[in-house]
């Protein structure tokens, strides 16, 4: 086995060990980044000083190894560009939280990775620098927005990775590169530093081998953070401690497969298939009817979400690229690529248009995501967590994208509804395509701050399947 | 719900400070109304009553002693430092009022 194919908690074991040398890990990246970069085309920029760094790290809980970072997570001595060419050159001033707890922590920012520009879609094809591949099967997308860092797990050209998640954008190109993928609540980790998308839903999180890797990140990423007033003061615990503890007892909900759009398909029948086993392991599984309307113990269609989540989102989007003039850095606004003119115009017609005479479509749009907020409280006092399909389907072929100005809403449409309410969710591979090598992802969601439970939930499901394709190997 | 005009486009276009051209302005207001229809079902939803969302998780006024940190400010080197239009240690910006 070669060594870029060792999981985070197994390289951190066996560096403890003396049995592996931080430099071979390195040298076994470096040779596999040789090998498929040109292919995938998945870092943007790389440090060529990360293996001189690592050797100075190594008595630190990350051990110098290398972690993979998204373009749009500013880093000191590396370009940021969140995929867009206005940034093209753009280096960063300072540090984001995130990269900068990682680099206390031992880990090396080995490189940035790519990403729809702007973190815009679920593809990982409307970057201005060329669409990243899939790395299980090169014809196809990786999904987005965090696809680079997805690939670069998938792919072990990295040992973990981190992105971030307005919807979808963590959970969604985990499942489709069969990685595991870790969206925190709201407010768990900072978005100081970086590139904002849509500031009342951004939350940065891992992207990992295992779920177990991805505990180990979050454990280092979360908490309160002075310079995001939208980060929880909460304590954070321990991800690591509880994270073997089973799910005898918990109450678990599916969510979604009622749908005539989503029943009966491979995505369903999946997540049936992860019920029986989860009810297997102890745990008492339910299903969770859909409903068009606020009903107990119902879960609100995700349709409307969709539609809330267009409003919201390109509304805080065209707030935040209004900083982009050309004064301060980066190039002027004729340099928007068309999906960014796209969801800036749109947003600026939210923000600026009236549904009736008093109210804006943003506003309105606001209410209706109470309703998703007030759903998910009451579901969550029923159920210790929910799950449903990650995605409608498997990886789509690369071009899927191409004219379609709803495409990431769709692929993201059963994670939107928890991400509007500001709910914590975890993608772990449960299916698999031998004909075309690809992977299905079940969706794990939490209660606010309840990440020890959906890692609990996802270690529990990881250890009783034989889809994560690093643990076969171990 | 309205329906997205060339012209409505070409108002938001200004709104947004971004230059279109006419080819964009058609592709654009197609695409926007094609959106439209797909949310359309969002104006459907009772929401009699309901609060706007304003923050998920429930905080509310996080507030910092009002003093200067030093340690969170840029120098001027490094406030410049990503800028083409500089002179003299300042950033060069567009004229906005104009002699007539």
């Amino acid at each position: 086995m070669k060594l870029n194919e060792l999981t985070l908690k197994k390289a951190i074991d066996l560096i403890d060990k003396k049995e592996v040398a931080l430099k071979d890990i390195y040298r076994d990246i470096n040779e596999k980044m040789e090998e498929d970069s040109k292919k995938l085309n998945i870092y943007l920029s790389l440090d060529k000083t990360a293996e001189k760094k690592a050797e100075e790290q190594k008595n630190k809980p990350l051990r110098g190894l290398p972690i993979a970072v998204k373009d749009n997570f500013l880093t000191v001595g590396l370009p940021t560009t969140a995929s867009a060419k206005i940034l093209d050159g753009f280096m960063p001033p300072y540090e984001s939280t995130v990269t900068k707890r990682l680099k206390s922590a031992g880990g090396i920012v080995i490189g940035k990775t790519n990403m729809d520009a702007w973190a815009h879609g679920s593809s990982t094809e409307t970057s201005d620098f060329g669409p990243t591949k899939n790395p299980r099967n090169p014809d196809y997308l990786p999904g987005g927005s965090s696809g680079g860092s997805a690939a670069a797990v998938a792919d072990n050209m990295t040992i973990t990775a981190i992105g971030s998640e307005t919807a979808g954008s963590i959970r969604q190109p985990a499942a489709w590169c069969g990685v595991v993928g870790l969206k925190p609540t709201y407010g768990r980790t900072s978005r100081y530093g970086v590139v904002a998308m849509g500031s009342s839903l951004d939350s940065p999180g891992p992207l990992t081998k295992t779920v177990e890797d991805s505990a180990v990140l979050l454990n280092i990423i979360a908490g309160r953070d002075e310079n995001d007033a939208t980060t929880s003061p909460l304590s954070v615990p321990d991800y690591t401690k509880n994270l073997k503890k089973g799910v005898k007892g918990m109450r678990i909900g599916i969510c979604y497969i009622d749908n005539p759009k989503i029943k009966g398909t491979e995505a369903a029948i999946s997540i049936e298939k992860a019920g029986k086993i989860l009810e297997s392991l102890g745990a008492k599984v339910d299903m969770v009817l859909t409903s068009h309307h606020l009903e107990k113990g119902k879960i609100l269609n995700h349709e409307h979400a969709i539609s809330v989540y267009t409003i919201v989102q390109r509304a805080e989007v065209s707030s935040n690229l209004s900083r982009y003039d050309g004064v301060r850095y980066g190039k002027d606004r004729s340099f928007f690529g068309h999906e960014a003119k796209n969801r800036i115009m749109l947003g600026v017609f939210g923000l600026s248009s009236s549904v009736s005479q008093e109210e804006l479509v943003y506003e309105y749009a606001q209410k209706v995501r109470s309703l998703y907020i007030t759903n998910f409280k009451e579901l969550f006092s029923r159920y210790d967590v929910l799950i449903s399909p990650t995605s409608p389907s498997y990886a789509l072929p690369l071009g899927a994208t191409s004219g379609d100005a709803m495409f990431g809403e769709l692929q993201d449409m059963l994670v939107e509804p928890s991400s509007l309410a500001g709910n914590c969710g975890i993608s772990v591979p449960c299916g698999y395509n031998s004909k075309t090598n690809l992977y299905l992802g079940l969706n794990i969601m939490g209660d606010y701050f309840n990440e020890e439970k959906i890692l609990q939930v996802a270690s529990a499901y990881e250890e009783a399947t034989t889809w994560n394709s690093w643990l076969k190997k171990i | 719900m309205v329906k997205i005009s060339n012209d409505l486009v070409k108002h938001m276009s200004r709104l947004a400070r971004i230059p279109i051209s006419d080819a964009e302005e058609k592709e654009l207001a197609k695409g926007f109304n094609k959106t439209l229809e797909v949310i359309d079902n969002l104006f459907k939803v009772d929401v009699k009553g309901v609060e706007p969302t304003h923050q998920v998780t429930g905080l509310e006024n996080v507030l910092r002693e009002d003093i200067v940190d030093d340690k969170k400010m840029l120098t001027q080197e490094q406030a410049l430092s990503n800028t083409k239009n500089k002179h003299n240690g300042y950033f060069v910006v567009d004229q906005i009022l104009a002699e007539d």
